[in-house]
């Protein structure tokens, strides 16, 4: 640890929240359609698009249509992303000629890429042609992030109205949303990035001499693709001398800025923002950290400011801040503290293994934790190589339902059902009705909330029991003992969480984990979803109940620290039993030295 | 169900916005303003031959060289087309024995002091195109000895070949392995 990493993990923080407010009230003006500074520009533009596509802006939806016309939306997307991953092969924009994705890693794709998951069990560089990354899962970007926002902005319409069953136009809110607010940061920042070295370009890729050639052995294969045996039945092997390397080109910039914006996280390379063509300078890093942050530290002021209350936004963002800050320096201390077991061999002893030199501890530090509390899962580290301890910080964020600051628009509404639990049993223990911004909270609002909260939860467990029952599945882990245990439970974790980052050493190109991934990408986004609109719609129908003195204020620092309580134990009430038997058990041992 | 059409329709015009128009104005941008960056950020040897890209570490070996962070990726080391990470647990058997074949090696080649982390621990992306200062600065005297140079001359040149923090305060000082390896190739 030195003084430069902690100097630049404030600055980062001072940096978000002054951006906060402006930020968050400008959303607020975009989803309540007033006019912005954006509006001469884009008002045209929107007009366009609602003549063409037959949208009537001013038809507002009850919960049920709001819901389905989103799930049809992300359906239809999900489908073509399909079609075009199997298709690929014949479609342009190819010039290296990729084959198309075998079917059960397409679907696994779709999904994840429709579920904004972006796991991905492909490498990029040797799978993704030009035109799949393009109008597949640049789009996709786009898509999902902008669906997770609007269920948000839909669940804050269920405190702020009365006695109404609509909450909004999915198609307007979907609409304003890409055009006043991802579409215009993508442009504005693509252009930072490529200056720093993001490349941006449709070329094939290219060929590039080595300074110094190297010779490896290369297990030789037949004309099926089996490895040859010798009598003895070892692998044969020849030495290849390599002059030449291919380097891989593409479009990474458009697509790099909206994967960290709309914390997608969904890398152009297999090495992800750890890739130099991706994250190539300290200062990307920050950038790159900074938008995952962006939306959704901001709409909770946005929250705020549409319930007539920004306090209220204010104390989301101090318990969703407070609980980041906390993860980002246990990172950074477990890391420093690093690995006894290298450093006894004569080596400093901080843990660079599956770390980039240029971002150091304190930049691997916040973007392992800022992609990890939101849903992003974008990495520029491999959290696999993590100490137990460091690694755990990453994996308890996604297991903590992604709340802080979550994902885009999903860590809003999954806070929101965290103080509605809250206040729930707040309520239960002073006597009291419990009440939230004016409304009561009944046995619906509980329900529903309970599904968005614990929805994650289940599937996780359930899957990693599956899993151990599975010996393919178990053959996937990379490392031996605790620590393939911590492999598997991040990789539900992960896709139920919609995270899509992974303790990467886990094969996970299999039929098992493609499948049951699929359904768990698919359950863990879209029952939520359902339970928070159908939650708005429920509130909205309310009336206001003006409060009163028995009423708990929700916008001071004694239910601030009672909401970090309850995120925190439900968190170790639904997880602490396979945190110690993995990185807690595999910390002891790597202490204990064997 | 009335809302199928502009859904649908939605979809397509976003795609074509999105997947098409976006992209495309983002490199024509891209092309204008940084067209060296946009396109790989590629480098030229002292003879004028593209000599690789400054952003894409290459592997060296062999004691005239400085040797760059060890590399995870498939096939061979510093493979572009297979960018990635050991992803070896800290306590896995088998990486600590790889771990230590890294440090005997600095030892064959006459290096005594406690290594520098990322010259025997591999780097995420496998290709990482820079070491610190200080791993730099241990391989000086190897270097000099193979070369028949001043340690002290390599020691300045190091120096000139370290970028600081960005903005003085972002990140760790840090020093690209191929730019080093080209300025001594020059020199001779």
């Amino acid at each position: 640890m030195n003084n430069y990493g902690w100097m630049q993990t404030i600055v980062f923080f001072a940096v978000l929240l002054a951006a906060v407010k402006p930020f968050g009230a400008y959303l607020a003006r975009v989803f309540r359609g007033e006019r912005t500074f954006l509006s001469p520009l884009l008002v045209p533009c929107e007009n366009l698009l609602y003549r063409v596509c037959g949208v009537d802006r001013d038809e507002e939806m009850p919960w049920r249509r709001y819901a389905l016309s989103l799930i049809l939306f992300n359906l239809a997307g999900g489908a073509v992303l399909f079609a075009i991953m199997l298709l690929q092969g014949a479609l342009p924009y190819n010039p290296q000629k990729l084959a198309s994705f075998p079917w059960q890693l397409a679907l696994n794709s779709a999904v994840s890429f429709m579920t904004n998951t972006n796991w991905q069990a492909y490498s990029g560089e040797t799978s993704a042609s030009y035109f799949t990354q393009m109008f597949g899962f640049t789009v996709h970007n786009f898509l999902s992030a902008a669906t997770g926002i609007v269920v948000a902005i839909a669940t804050i319409r269920g405190f702020v109205r009365h006695r109404t069953d609509l909450i909004g136009n999915f198609h307007v809110d979907l609409t304003r949303c890409i055009l006043y607010v991802l579409l215009p940061v993508s442009l504005l920042v693509a252009p930072l990035l490529v200056s720093q070295g993001v490349i941006q370009n449709l070329s094939p890729y290219k060929k590039v001499p080595l300074v110094q050639p190297l010779t490896y052995e290369k297990a030789k294969v037949d004309d099926g693709g089996n490895a040859v045996r010798d009598a003895h039945g070892n692998a044969v092997t020849e030495r290849v001398t390599v002059r030449e390397v291919t380097v891989p080109m593409g479009p990474v910039a458009s697509q790099e800025v909206i994967k960290e914006l709309g914390t997608n996280g969904g890398g152009f390379f297999n090495a992800n923002s750890a890739h130099p063509y991706e994250n190539p300078t300290p200062f990307t890093n920050l950038i790159e950290a900074f938008l995952m942050l962006l939306i959704g530290a901001s709409l909770t002021y946005t929250f705020g400011e549409m319930a007539g209350n920004t306090r209220q936004g204010w104390a989301i963002l101090a318990v969703m801040l407070a609980i980041l800050v906390l993860a980002v320096g246990i990172n950074y201390a477990a890391e420093s503290a690093g690995n006894p077991l290298v450093a006894k061999l004569g080596v400093h002893q901080v843990n660079l293994e599956g770390k980039e030199t240029r971002f150091g501890l304190a930049g691997t530090a916040l973007f392992s934790s800022a992609t990890t509390g939101t849903s992003c899962g974008a990495v520029n580290a491999m959290h696999d190589s993590m100490t137990p301890l460091g690694g755990m910080v990453p994996l308890s964020l996604i297991l903590l339902s992604e709340v802080v600051v979550g994902g885009v628009g999903t860590g809003l509404y999954t806070m929101i059902a965290f103080v509605v639990i809250a206040v729930f049993v707040a309520g239960l223990m002073i006597g009291r009705t419990p009440e939230f911004l004016g409304k009561k909270i009944e046995v619906r609002e509980m329900w529903m909330s309970i599904v968005t909260v614990m929805t994650s939860g289940v599937l996780v467990l359930f899957f990693t029991t599956l899993a151990l029952w599975t010996p393919q599945a178990i053959a996937s882990m990379a490392n031996p003992g605790a620590h393939g245990l911590s492999e598997i439970l991040y990789a539900f974790a992960s896709m139920s969480n919609n995270n899509g980052s992974a303790f990467a050493g886990l094969a996970a190109n299999t039929l098992f984990y493609n499948l049951t991934g699929s359904l768990a990408m698919l359950v863990g986004r879209f029952a939520p979803i359902v339970a928070s609109l159908a939650m708005a719609g429920s509130l909205a129908g309310k009336k206001y109940v003006p409060p009163s003195l028995g009423t708990l204020p929700t916008d001071k620092v004694p239910f601030a620290l009672w909401l970090s309580l309850v995120i925190l134990v439900v968190g170790a009430l639904t997880f602490f039993p396979a945190l110690s038997l993995g990185p807690i058990v595999e910390h002891v041992t790597m202490l204990g030295g064997k | 169900m009335k809302d199928m059409r502009p859904t649908l329709m939605l979809f397509i015009a976003f795609t074509l916005i999105l997947g098409g128009a976006y992209p495309l104005i983002v490199t024509g941008i891209a092309e204008l303003a940084f067209p060296s960056q946009a396109s790989g950020s590629f480098v030229a040897d002292a003879g004028g031959v593209s000599a690789g890209s400054r952003l894409i570490g290459q592997h060296f070996t062999g004691a005239k060289y400085f040797w760059p962070r060890p590399s995870a990726t498939e096939d061979f080391p510093y493979n572009p087309m297979a960018s990635g990470g050991s992803n070896a647990g800290p306590t896995n058997p088998d990486y600590l024995k790889t771990v230590a074949q890294r440090v005997r090696a600095y030892r064959e080649s006459g290096v005594t002091h406690t290594l520098p982390s990322e010259l025997v621990q591999a780097s995420a992306s496998g290709l990482d195109p820079d070491i610190s200062p200080q791993g730099a600065a241990i391989q000086a005297e190897r270097v000099a000895r193979a070369r028949g140079m001043k340690t002290a001359d390599l020691g300045r040149l190091i120096a000139a070949h370290t970028q600081g923090r960005q903005l003085g305060f972002i990140g760790e000082p840090r020093v690209n392995v191929l730019e080093l390896n080209l300025a001594l190739d020059a020199m001779k």
